[in-house]
């Protein structure tokens, strides 16, 4: 009896949790369209977002094309079919490892960033102080920064599908005896404007899924430090898997 | 629903509020007049901070109602919420400063973002405002995390009378103050209040209570047990305000302690 009844609230709990997820986003969305709007904080959040995850998205952009190729290598080698390489690389560099390559790296590093310093904030009463003053803190906290990953995580995605290819192209001409312009020519004639747009529609919402897990977690965080990274860890964790669960549904809406 | 009292600033009708099974405010009645300085004191945990984030929305009575100016306050929402909001200047316990912002532009901001006045006439108020709570230019351009505790405590008052409210909230405005800086910040509330500011306080500073105050209220287990003018408070014939006033750890009120 007692173990039904702890499923019980267990179930009822989640089912307040989301509730209050979908009311949090709903609102944070209208926001988003609603004035007064913070362009110079949206500008800092484009930098911290976008601009310094350069670094990090562009070295596993191109460690992971280079790992690919090696492995398609070794697979068409098979069956003799190593001129496919370089589109095989293309394609499952833009349309898969691109773009959740860099989601995961994102939200290891925004999420977390997002989530400890608005949990912080929460904890120490500041948004608490920001209502005070006459400021909404969704629209001056959450839009800025749900905008600027919407917009920051296509831009990154596009640097992750450049260096990847990239990346495949130096290991397949240093290692695997490819020419370089034949690597090149390949991937041109291969290219399809639907594999890269699939990427960055994908990169997008994978931008809004950090945002708003960064910024949930961060507004509900309770207790002191401890509290902040409890909700830095949700954060991070709910995020990355949100991204794969919602790239396997785009992948089926968008290549279906 | 019952009416509010017409000459109220401010009024609480019969608010509760628990967390989880624990009540702390347990049907608090208090009147705040037009103009008048109102002193709430308590021990420590009895729920003054929540009654005052209550009647600011921050957190949202289980029962009762709150008025301001004669209309209900707790169900207030967007654009009303936020017109309502401008009405009051909020000193956190915890001066609650936002640490990404330099020490002016967390004086300004209620001008600035609240108010849209333009950045360099926020500016000058917001060093006029400081040099009223005793810090210096110097002290603006700092950020907050390179203050000591009694100077944050300064700029969150800054902050809060930087916009000259119709209404304040003081949360412990002289803890962690020395008894002379004390003094200045209780001379600065009297004159605020001189402007027609109607001002509520919490405070165990029975000395700055005496100062800033026309009446004083106390609030014990989630209930105001005692209220009155301030002139009256020694001979209140009150067994808890008899305690509380004189410090004495024997009397109705009992700490829970363990010895
Ligand atoms: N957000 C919250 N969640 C759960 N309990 C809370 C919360 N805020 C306050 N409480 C509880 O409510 C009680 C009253 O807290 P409050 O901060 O109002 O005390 P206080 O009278 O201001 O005390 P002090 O003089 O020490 O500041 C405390 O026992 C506290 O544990
Ligand atoms: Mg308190």
């Amino acid at each position: 009896m007692n173990f039904l009844a702890s499923i019980g609230r267990m179930t009822l709990d989640f089912l307040r949790s989301v509730g209050a997820l979908f009311v949090f986003l709903g609102d944070a969305v209208v926001s988003i369209f609603l004035p007064p709007f913070y362009w110079s904080l949206l500008g800092k959040q484009l930098m911290r977002i976008g601009y310094f995850s350069l670094p990090v998205v562009g070295l596993t952009g191109f460690f992971t094309g280079g790992a690919l190729a090696l492995q398609i290598y070794s697979g068409a080698a098979r069956y003799g079919a190593e001129a496919f390489v370089p589109a095989v690389v293309m394609i499952g560099i833009c349309r898969e490892l691109g773009p959740v390559i860099a989601g995961l790296m994102v939200a290891g590093r925004a999420a977390a960033a997002i989530a400890a310093e608005l949990g912080t904030m929460k904890v120490t009463e500041q948004i608490d102080a920001l209502t005070t003053l006459a400021t909404n803190p969704v629209k001056y906290l959450v839009v800025p920064r749900l905008v600027a990953a919407v917009i920051s995580m296509p831009l990154l995605v596009a640097v992750a599908d450049s260096v990847g290819v990239f990346g495949g192209y130096i290991v397949s001409t240093g290692t695997l005896g490819f020419t370089g312009s034949i690597y090149i020519k390949n991937t041109v004639d291969a290219i399809a404007f639907n594999d890269v747009s699939s990427g960055l529609t994908k990169a997008a919402v994978f931008g809004f899924i950090i945002a708003a897990m960064g910024c949930y977690h961060g507004f509900h965080s309770k207790g002191g430090a401890q509290g902040v990274g409890a909700a830095t860890t949700s954060a991070v964790v709910t995020s990355s898997i949100l991204i794969l669960a919602a790239n396997y549904i785009l992948t089926k809406l968008l290549f279906e | 629903m019952a009416q509010a009292t017409a000459t109220a600033k401010v009024e609480l009708r019969g608010v509760k509020k628990r967390f989880g099974p624990k009540v702390v405010l347990d049907g608090i009645d208090l009147t705040i007049e037009r103009g008048e300085s109102l002193v709430v004191i308590g021990g420590s945990g009895t729920g003054k901070s929540v009654m005052i984030k209550c009647v600011l929305g921050i957190l949202r009575p289980d029962e009762g109602e709150i008025y301001v100016d004669g209309e209900p306050v707790t169900h207030l929402h967007g654009r009303k919420r936020e017109a309502f909001l401008r009405k009051f200047g909020m000193l956190f316990q915890g001066a609650a400063l936002f640490d990404s912002l330099p020490v002016w532009e967390n004086v300004a901001f209620g001008l600035i973002q609240g108010r849209g006045v333009d950045r360099i006439k926020a500016r000058e108020i917001a060093y006029q405002k400081l040099a009223e709570v005793g810090l210096g230019p110097e002290v603006a351009v700092l950020s907050p995390a390179e203050l000591s505790g009694g100077m944050q405590k300064r700029v969150g008052l800054a902050r809060a009378i930087a916009a000259d409210p119709e209404i304040i909230f003081f949360d412990e405005p002289t803890t962690g103050l020395d008894p002379i800086m004390s003094d200045v910040i209780n001379n600065l509330i009297v004159a605020t209040r001189a402007e027609g500011t109607t001002a509520l306080s919490i405070t165990h500073d029975l000395i700055s209570a005496r100062k800033i105050s026309d009446r004083i209220a106390m609030l014990y287990k989630g209930k105001i047990v005692w209220h009155g003018p301030t002139r009256e408070i020694d001979a209140s014939g009150n067994a808890y305000v008899d305690q509380f006033i004189h410090g004495r750890a024997e009397g109705p009120i009992q700490m829970e302690v363990r010895g």
